[in-house]
Parts: structure tokens; C-alpha cells; sequence
């Protein structure tokens, strides 16, 4: 357990570089700083989500990994649904929770914008990534539940960061 | 099950889970947002923030995992007894690799910072505001793991769908609240 979780928290240190680097744009702008624990959390948990359902099928022998296969599918298009309905809300929290503590600095429509299209495009990267993780896992044989959600959820983790990053460099 | 049927399911188990993460998360993000004057006197200190979250769910959800599996296997019993050597085995664990990460993660910012010539905090103040907040949020991430599973099981819940939202909404309100508190109460004794 050790190790692994040595190996995860040196990629989760990837992640907070990424996030030391646009500091003073996060200071500046709190409402981007409130958004920050949430989309990273969020992403992983979109990612870890999907993982559990789509081991379970795997251990149940309910799925195939094909692109006609209708719980992989199924599953996908729940996860881009959540992902695609929970970000605005987020947005809008984060920004009304901004103002009502330490005062806004971006419009909401922004703070909205910036975490819609993080949503939109985190959606995609997690279910790419977690088809991918649990696809070699089962092709290596090994338990999709021991390998596949550690390794979803810190890769979401990260690439909520790196999203997030982008989306405000392209916005903002 | 067709394809929407399949999709229209997944959304409806997952919804409440995800509902309450993000509602943690915002939290979390208030505290964080709350304390720019503490990232500015220990530069270094954002930079551990995604790593001591991400330690919190992997430690203490392996550790809501291993009582899980345990109450299932009729292993552990579902009442709180810390003579119990299993459960205060898989608690020792989880608090031991739980500090050993937090104190890896600043010494391993620390250097990396160093390498790439950005301004950190003394190694001794990130390793003991880090130390501290994985200490605090430890024993309290710890009290409700194993409350929750317990009292969920004793309910007839099943332990291992609720570990998960509960220790990424704990994890991250308290991670983050221990966090600050740990940078204050370094930073009133003066640094390090």
C-alpha cells in the first residue's frame, strides 16, 4: 500500500505545480481558488464512479468492451450527463460562495463559463481514461477493483487541475 | 437494458454521491479561498494541496474499504471495541501511512520547488504544517469512517457504497480546515 500511495501522492504533486504556477492569477481571483478542490474532486469522483459500475459488470461478466456493448455505452453517457448537469452548479456555487465570503472579483457568468467547459471537457477525459484503465486491467487479468479506482481517481485528480488551468488561460 | 435505460439508472445511483462531494468540495473551496494570506506566508503551501487531499481518499477510503470487507466476511464485529486487535491494526495503518505520505509529499515539494528555483518555506515549516494537518484530519477522518460504517452496517447498509462519499466530503472539508488551522498554529509560534 505504502509504495503505491508514494508513487500517487509524487504524480498529486505534478498537479500542485501546475497549480503553484498560476498562483498569483488564484489569488487575485478567489472565485477561481474556490473552484479549485471542487473540480479536482469532482473529476475524480466522475471517474471513480464509473470505474466501480463498470468492475462490477466486468466481475459479473455483464459487459464486453465493444463500442455496441449497451451497460458500457449506458454507463458512459450517464457519466458525461452527471458531468455536464453538476458543472454549472458548481460554478455558480463556487462564485456565490466567493461573494458572500471574501468578495468576487469575476462575474458569475464566468465563474459559470470556466467551470462548464472544465466540466465538459474533464467528462470526456474521465471516461477515456477509466475505459482505458479498466480495459487493461481486465486484459492483464488483474482485479479492476484493486488497480483501477486509485489509479482513476488520482488521474482525474490531476487532470481536473490541468483542465481547469487551460480553460482559464483560454477564457480568462 | 437499452443503452438509455442503462445511462438514465446510472445517473440517478450516482446523483446523491456526486451531490454531496460537491458540496464538500465547495466547502473545501471556501477554506481554501479563505486562506490566501497563509499560501502567501508559506509559498509551497498550494503546491501540497492537491497531494495531502488525494492522500486523505486514498488512506482513509483503503481504510473504510478493509472494515467493509471485514464486517462482510463476518470478521469484524459491528460494534466500536478498539481491544478489537483487527480494528486497531487496519486504524494504526491507516494513521501511520496516512503521516508517512504527509511528510514525504512537503520534503518531496520542497526539493521539487528547490529544482525548479521556486520560492518555498523552510523544509522544517512544510513538513510541520503538513504533519499536523495529516494528524488532525487523521483522527477525525478516522472517528467518522469508522462511525459511519459501523452504524450503516448495524442499519443494514451496505458499508462499501457509503465509504466513498463520505470520506471525499469529509476528506475534503476537514483536509482543508486542518490545513489552514496547521499553517496558522505554525505560523503563530513563528515559523520554523
Amino acid at each position: 500500500m505504502l509504495p503505491l500511495l508514494l508513487v500517487l501522492s509524487l504524480v498529486e504533486l505534478g498537479s500542485g505545480l501546475v497549480l503553484g504556477s498560476f498562483e498569483d492569477e488564484l489569488l487575485r481571483r478567489p472565485s477561481l481558488l474556490v473552484l479549485v478542490p471542487v473540480t479536482i474532486g469532482t473529476a475524480g469522483n466522475l471517474g471513480s464512479i464509473l470505474a466501480a459500475r463498470l468492475s462490477t459488470a466486468v466481475h459479473l461478466g455483464t459487459i464486453t468492451f465493444s463500442p455496441e456493448d449497451d451497460t458500457l455505452v449506458g454507463n458512459a453517457v450517464a457519466t458525461a450527463g452527471l458531468a455536464v448537469s453538476v458543472f454549472p452548479v458548481v460554478g455558480l456555487g463556487a462564485w456565490g460562495l466567493t461573494e458572500l465570503t471574501v468578495g468576487a472579483t469575476l462575474a458569475p457568468t464566468r465563474v459559470v463559463l470556466v467551470a462548464a467547459c472544465s466540466g465538459a471537457v474533464l467528462a470526456v477525459l474521465a471516461i477515456a481514461v477509466t475505459l482505458l484503465t479498466t480495459y487493461v486491467a481486465y486484459r492483464l487479468g488483474l482485479d479492476p477493483d484493486d488497480v483501477v479506482i486509485p489509479v482513476v481517481t488520482n488521474t482525474c485528480d490531476v487532470l481536473g487541475v490541468l483542465v481547469l488551468f487551460g480553460v482559464v488561460l483560454v477564457l480568462l | 437494458m437499452s443503452i438509455r435505460a442503462v445511462a438514465r439508472e446510472a445517473y440517478r445511483e450516482a446523483l446523491p454521491a456526486l451531490g454531496a462531494s460537491v458540496v464538500g468540495g465547495l466547502f473545501a473551496g471556501v477554506v481554501l479561498g479563505g486562506m490566501r494570506s497563509e499560501l502567501q506566508q508559506v509559498p509551497g503551501l498550494l503546491v501540497l494541496v492537491p497531494a495531502l487531499l488525494a492522500t486523505r481518499g486514498n488512506v482513509y477510503g483503503s481504510l473504510g474499504a478493509r472494515l467493509a470487507t471485514g464486517l462482510h466476511q463476518g470478521l469484524l464485529e459491528p460494534s466500536i471495541d478498539l481491544g478489537n486487535e483487527r480494528l486497531r491494526g487496519a486504524i494504526a495503518a491507516a494513521i501511520t501511512n496516512g503521516l508517512l505520505v504527509s511528510v514525504f509529499a512537503a520534503t518531496a515539494a520542497y526539493v521539487l520547488l528547490g529544482l525548479l528555483g521556486q520560492a518555498a518555506a523552510s523544509l522544517p515549516t512544510l513538513v510541520a504544517v503538513s504533519l499536523l494537518a495529516g494528524l488532525f484530519s487523521g483522527i477525525t477522518l478516522t472517528v467518522a469512517v469508522v462511525s459511519v460504517v459501523f452504524v450503516g452496517f448495524r442499519r443494514g447498509q451496505n458499508p462499501d457504497t457509503l465509504v466513498g462519499p463520505i470520506v471525499t466530503t469529509t476528506g475534503d472539508v476537514f483536509g482543508m480546515a486542518f490545513l489552514l488551522l496547521a499553517a496558522r498554529i505554525v505560523l503563530s509560534v513563528g515559523g520554523l
